[in-house]
């Protein structure tokens, strides 16, 4: 499906531009602003079932612990902005003015020494960007190198989300405990709670989404992305050709951590905390389920899954109140069963001919018997 | 360089669990040679392209592949110094195209980042099409791997090993589900490509092997029972005992 999408260019920049305007021009225009941050939420999501796509969908590694790395770049923006809230004259109330609540009521009197770089906003921005980044390749290294795949990759992976949930819960002191890192309030001096730093964030969260998927495609065009492909088919062929199949693989679930993170920042600018039940198993396994929806060899499916799946959610938790998560639950099997490759697949095959019976030819050229082949046979690995 | 041995196997052994796989055997290929490997089933043969290629480690002896010592070297070194190898079911990317798989054989842009930045220049497509030419896929280019036939997909893959232009070619059963077409151009695809490089098939039609062999070696548990030409072999009364006379 993705070489298909890839062999038709230009149509791919189509895709993209309405991505676009659904995000920046079609979404402000129709909702209040508090159901424009609630998608900025939705949308931060988003970042993880891209970073899936690529990593899951074209090289066939199923990270179930990318709640990690979305937390890891939450928690980088949260310490520096409780860093910023929490000046001397506003927790004067406390028995030590000067540090985060959570650890005043938990008896600390000292900022612990990892908080003290986040005063600085540029430290924080880049360890938004390097802390997922070192943490995914040393997990990377240990088990690609070992030749750790699959299921055990998975499951591993599973467990890091875990032991990190838990030991963010554990340490209260030190990371806020299960509420987390609350009561954000402004960056450098600007305050984020403000309708108009909602509007700001929504766009630029909206901004750096449309630069992942940009990104993405990209990389998923390059021969790394062929590779990629290769390896998910017939990894010891790659092997055999010269290839040192862990370092890709390495730098792939790097690149991903590093788009979580990015996701993870911008959720809690735009939601205002941050806490560990971002970071566990569920919200990864979440974020798994938003990729298969959008359908995991789709890049701009997996934004669309995203939104989906979380408007359903939100339709059925206001409507539905007691029913919501069994309703939840039946769109997931409904979904896997009736379209393996969710929601891209539905659009490839319903919807892109009629659209360009619409458009007419001249715009979107027909595709060659082999790419009408390639779809058939898609079926297959989706 | 004093010897022109191209590959010399010293006393290597492989044991799996106590079962001796491969049993200090001893082998050399020279260069520009086709050898052919033959023996019954679990004689070691597919053992002892895995010893070579590094996929198995070896428990003892050594594998010097011109001067190198590839039983310490990494799978992806022993590619890149020069020693291809293909799988007996054929290996391809059946969702990448012809032209894709071949592309993605083409020995620059190893490094993952040199992948990423990797660009698609006019030798690049040159060499693709030589190639493709090569093993009779030249107007397959633009076809999914997927869709073409058995014998096809072994040429493919192949090509893509002739991609790499590897001084040593390791082919494993090439013919097999071959068409006897196909096992003919296969042949003499073969009798092309061993010029400048040395190549051990593995095979079992004798037909096939009778086409293409300069020198024949038998496996039989693990061990040499005999080598030398095809008149050689095909008389000597221990392998018409254990491969040939059944």
């Amino acid at each position: 499906m993705n070489l298909l999408s890839k062999k038709l260019g230009k149509s791919d920049w189509i895709g993209v531009l309405v991505l676009a305007a659904i995000i920046l021009v079609l979404f402000p225009s129709v909702f209040s602003i508090f159901r424009l941050n609630l998608i900025g939420k939705y949308l931060t999501y988003a970042f993880v079932a891209v970073s899936l796509v690529l990593l899951w969908g074209n090289g066939g590694i199923l990270s179930l612990g990318q709640g990690v790395f979305f937390g890891l770049g939450g928690y980088c923006m949260a310490m520096f902005l409780k860093l910023e809230a929490s000046d001397p004259i506003s927790t004067k109330i406390q028995s030590t003015p000067g540090i985060p609540d959570f650890m005043d009521w938990n008896q600390i009197t000292q900022l612990p020494f990892f908080w003290k770089p986040f005063y600085s906003l540029t430290f924080a921005s880049f360890a938004i960007l390097l802390i997922p980044a070192l943490f995914a390749f040393i997990i990377g290294v240990a088990m690609f190198k070992r030749r750790v795949g699959g299921v055990y990759f998975a499951i591993i992976t599973q467990a890091v989300a875990l032991i990190l949930s838990v030991l963010i819960v554990g340490q209260q002191g030190l990371t806020g405990g299960i509420n987390g890192i609350t009561d954000l309030k402004t960056l450098h001096g600007w305050d984020i709670r403000t309708d108009s730093a909602k509007y700001i964030l929504y766009y630029v969260n909206g901004g750096l989404l449309i630069g992942c998927v940009v990104f993405t495609r990209w990389v998923l065009s390059t021969k790394f992305g062929m590779l990629l492909l290769a390896l998910r088919e017939k990894e010891d062929r790659v092997r055999f050709s010269g290839y040192d199949v862990a370092n890709f693989k390495t730098l792939a679930f790097c690149m991903s951590a590093v788009m979580c993170a990015i996701g993870g920042a911008m959720f809690t600018l735009q939601v205002g905390f941050m806490s560990p039940s971002f970071v566990g198993i569920t919200p990864s396994i979440e974020m798994v389920i938003y990729t298969a929806v959008g359908g995991r060899l789709s890049v701009l499916g997996a934004v669309f899954g995203t939104l989906l799946v979380n408007f359903a959610k939100t339709f059925f938790s206001e409507e539905y109140p007691d029913l919501w998560l069994f309703l939840m639950g039946a769109t997931f099997i409904g979904v896997v069963l009736l379209f393996p490759d969710g929601l891209a697949g539905v659009y490839e095959r319903y919807g892109k001919p009629r659209l360009q019976k619409l458009i007419g030819r001249r715009s979107l050229k027909p595709e060659p018997s082999v790419g009408v082949a390639a779809f058939e046979s898609g079926g297959k690995h989706g | 360089m004093a010897s022109h041995e191209m590959l010399t196997i010293q006393g290597l052994g492989v044991s799996f669990d106590g079962f001796k796989a491969v049993d200090d055997l001893n082998f050399l290929v020279d260069r520009n040679e086709l050898r052919v490997v033959i023996g019954p089933n679990g004689a070691g043969k597919t053992t002892l392209l895995d010893l070579i290629c590094g996929k198995t480690k070896a428990t003892s002896g050594t594998i010097v592949f011109k001067t190198l010592n590839l039983t310490e070297m990494k799978e992806h070194d022993i590619v890149r110094a020069g020693v291809g190898r293909k799988f007996q079911t054929p290996s391809i990317y059946e969702n990448l195209t012809v032209a894709e798989n071949l592309e993605v054989s083409f020995p620059r842009g190893r490094t993952a980042f040199g992948a990423l930045f990797f660009q698609r220049t006019a030798d690049v497509a040159e060499r693709v099409k030589q190639v493709a030419e090569e093993v009779l896929l030249n107007d397959k280019l633009e076809q999914q791997a997927a869709l073409l036939s058995h014998g096809q997909k072994q040429w493919l893959e192949i090509g893509m090993l002739l991609m790499q232009d590897p001084e040593l070619l390791m082919l494993d059963e090439p013919v097999a589900g071959m068409t006897v077409n196909e096992r003919e151009q296969t042949a003499e695809l073969l009798n092309r490509i061993c010029k400048n490089r040395s190549v051990i098939v593995i095979e079992h039609d004798m037909e096939f092997v009778r086409k293409i062999a300069h020198k024949v070696t038998v496996l039989h548990q693990g061990k040499v029972i005999a080598e030398g030409s095809m008149e050689k072999i095909t008389a000597d009364p221990r392998v018409i005992e254990v491969y040939l006379g059944h």
